[in-house]
């Protein structure tokens, strides 16, 4: 526990009708960390997600942000970035419309000039600025997670936190996705959740396995070893579908390419 | 044609049409992008029952549709918060039961079944000057509600889970659509009858959706298609001696048809 912590879970517990999803979860997150949480479908990845957000409430336990706040009271330090295939495609919305949600706050009523400043900006960072007027349906699903992205980046979050981001994302598009985030965690916190392993091996500085409880694997260097460890501690062979070591291997390859 | 406007039936039916519009272009949208419209048609049904027990111990119908509307619609709002999962069958169950409800109240109520039946498909020829003044007010507080809370109703409907976590306040928002969509619906059960109102909300925002680039332009597309297909509808019905609720539906539901050939055989726009 050294430098700040940007997020602090102290013996948190959450269920949902009575079913514990999470027990026991204790772990800290230091500033300008890339974590990412991996687990099985169902393993409570999501959810812990919601209670960084305040989305949930845990059951039990306490989470503090930036070392003062509670996540609700922190939100707008955040920027959420959900699941993609949870959004209705056909709903008619512009790319900059959606991208200014992210300067809603409370009871605020209209966007100020600066809101839309701000909007073309976290556009442009994204590169999707060109699209500013497109409708949400007519872009790729990588350039619609870019402007969620854009979204989440556009109220000047400390911690950024992305639900399978490359989630139907073809692999060009993750590419440049996984290099956009890498160059923004040089100022902020990223948090990720993925089925992904080529994150792991190559921008991840910290793991999260979950499965009823958080196994943190926060080290500077994630070696196949501290992958193996991690694979002994939890059963990460459910998510990689039973060939973590497949998987291992072929990604080791790929970074020396 | 025009001669028709003589007659006072004739303006007030007009006058409601265009105010129905206004009340389905708004809410119809909503509805429609938040995927309420079983809801909506959930509210219509059971409304009846509060019709049919108006009519029973001899209160204003209007009174007794807002009342059954209100309490059935608050019910689904709560059930569709707490177990989302569940909210279908909920749903149909309080649609069936507000219909039954009705059906046995028009058994116990002694003579005749015409003015439940005026209920079922509407009778915008016979609408009331206070009619005409409920929907009036609605469509004002609704030209006032939306524009100032627009980003936030966006926000709602797009994408809730983020809207929470900017601070929008989504439950109060959701029950607050909830109850517009009580008032919207129970004010235009008078002019298509409630079994075609569900059409009069999704059928003008769904063709609208096709073509709009935003919630706006939705509301303010499905207005013109609404009044243009109520208007017309009004005029089948005077010409051809038709119901006019039927009437409204069928040509809104041209329409729709019409748009739908249009997209399939429209130059296809790249990636769509």
């Amino acid at each position: 526990m050294t430098g700040p912590q940007d997020i602090y879970f102290e013996d948190v517990w959450f269920s949902y009708n009575g079913t514990f999803v999470l027990r026991q979860a204790s772990f800290s997150v230091p500033t300008k960390e890339f974590l990412v949480i991996i687990g099985p479908n169902g393993g409570g990845k999501t959810t812990l997600l919601k209670l960084m957000l305040g989305l949930c409430s845990p059951q039990r336990g306490k989470i503090i942000l930036f070392g003062e706040y509670t996540p609700r009271e922190a939100s707008h330090l955040l920027g959420y970035v959900p699941q993609n295939t949870n959004i209705n495609l056909d709903f008619p919305v512009r790319v900059i419309d959606v991208v200014l949600m992210g300067r809603l706050r409370g009871l605020k009523f209209l966007y100020t000039k600066e809101d839309r400043r701000a909007a073309e900006e976290a556009l442009e960072i994204m590169g999707m600025d060109k699209y500013a007027n497109a409708k949400m349906r007519e872009l790729s699903q990588g350039q619609r997670q870019r402007v969620l992205i854009a979204r989440a980046l556009v109220s000047q979050p400390r911690i950024l936190l992305l639900d399978e981001p490359t989630a139907s994302v073809d692999v060009e598009a993750q590419r440049i996705l996984y290099d956009r985030l890498r160059e923004l965690n040089e100022k902020i916190t990223i948090v990720l959740v993925s089925h992904d392993m080529t994150v792991i091996s190559s921008y991840a500085t910290a793991v999260a396995c979950i499965n009823g409880t958080v196994y943190y694997h926060g080290s500077k260097e994630i070696t196949s070893e501290m992958l193996q460890m991690a694979y002994g501690s939890c059963p990460v062979e459910l998510v990689a579908h039973g060939i973590p070591h497949r998987v291992l291997a072929k990604h080791d390859g790929d970074r020396d390419a | 044609m025009l001669e028709a406007l003589q007659y006072e039936f004739m303006r007030n039916a007009l006058a409601a049409a265009v105010l129905a519009s206004v009340i389905c272009g708004i809410m119809g949208t909503i509805v429609v992008s938040k995927k309420l419209v079983s809801m909506a048609g959930g509210v219509a049904h059971a409304a009846y029952g509060g019709i049919g027990m108006a009519l029973y111990l001899g209160f204003s119908p209007q009174l007794g549709a807002i009342g059954f509307a209100l309490a059935s619609s608050l019910f689904m709002a709560w059930t569709t918060l707490r177990m989302a999962s569940r909210a279908d069958t909920v749903i149909s169950i309080i649609w069936a039961v507000g219909m039954a409800t009705g059906v046995i109240f028009s058994d116990l109520t002694p003579g005749y079944g015409a003015d439940l039946m005026s209920y079922l498909f509407g009778s915008i020829l016979m609408v009331a000057k206070e009619d005409i003044l409920y929907m009036a007010i609605l469509s004002l507080a609704l030209c006032a509600f939306v524009p100032l809370f627009y980003g936030h109703l966006l926000a709602y409907s797009y994408d809730e889970d983020y809207a929470r976590t900017r601070g929008v306040p989504v439950d109060v928002l959701h029950f607050t659509v909830i109850v517009l969509v009580s008032f919207s619906v129970v004010l235009t059960i008078r002019i298509v009858g409630l079994i075609l109102v569900i059409a009069l909300l999704s059928i003008p925002p769904y063709i609208a959706e096709k073509f709009c680039r935003s919630l706006a332009g939705m509301m303010a597309t499905s207005f013109l298609l609404s009044m243009f297909f109520s208007v017309s509808g009004l005029a089948a019905a005077y010409t051809f001696d038709l119901t006019s609720g039927a009437a409204i539906i069928i040509i809104a539901a041209i329409g729709y048809l019409a748009a739908e050939v249009y997209l399939k055989f429209r130059k296809k726009p790249k990636g769509a």
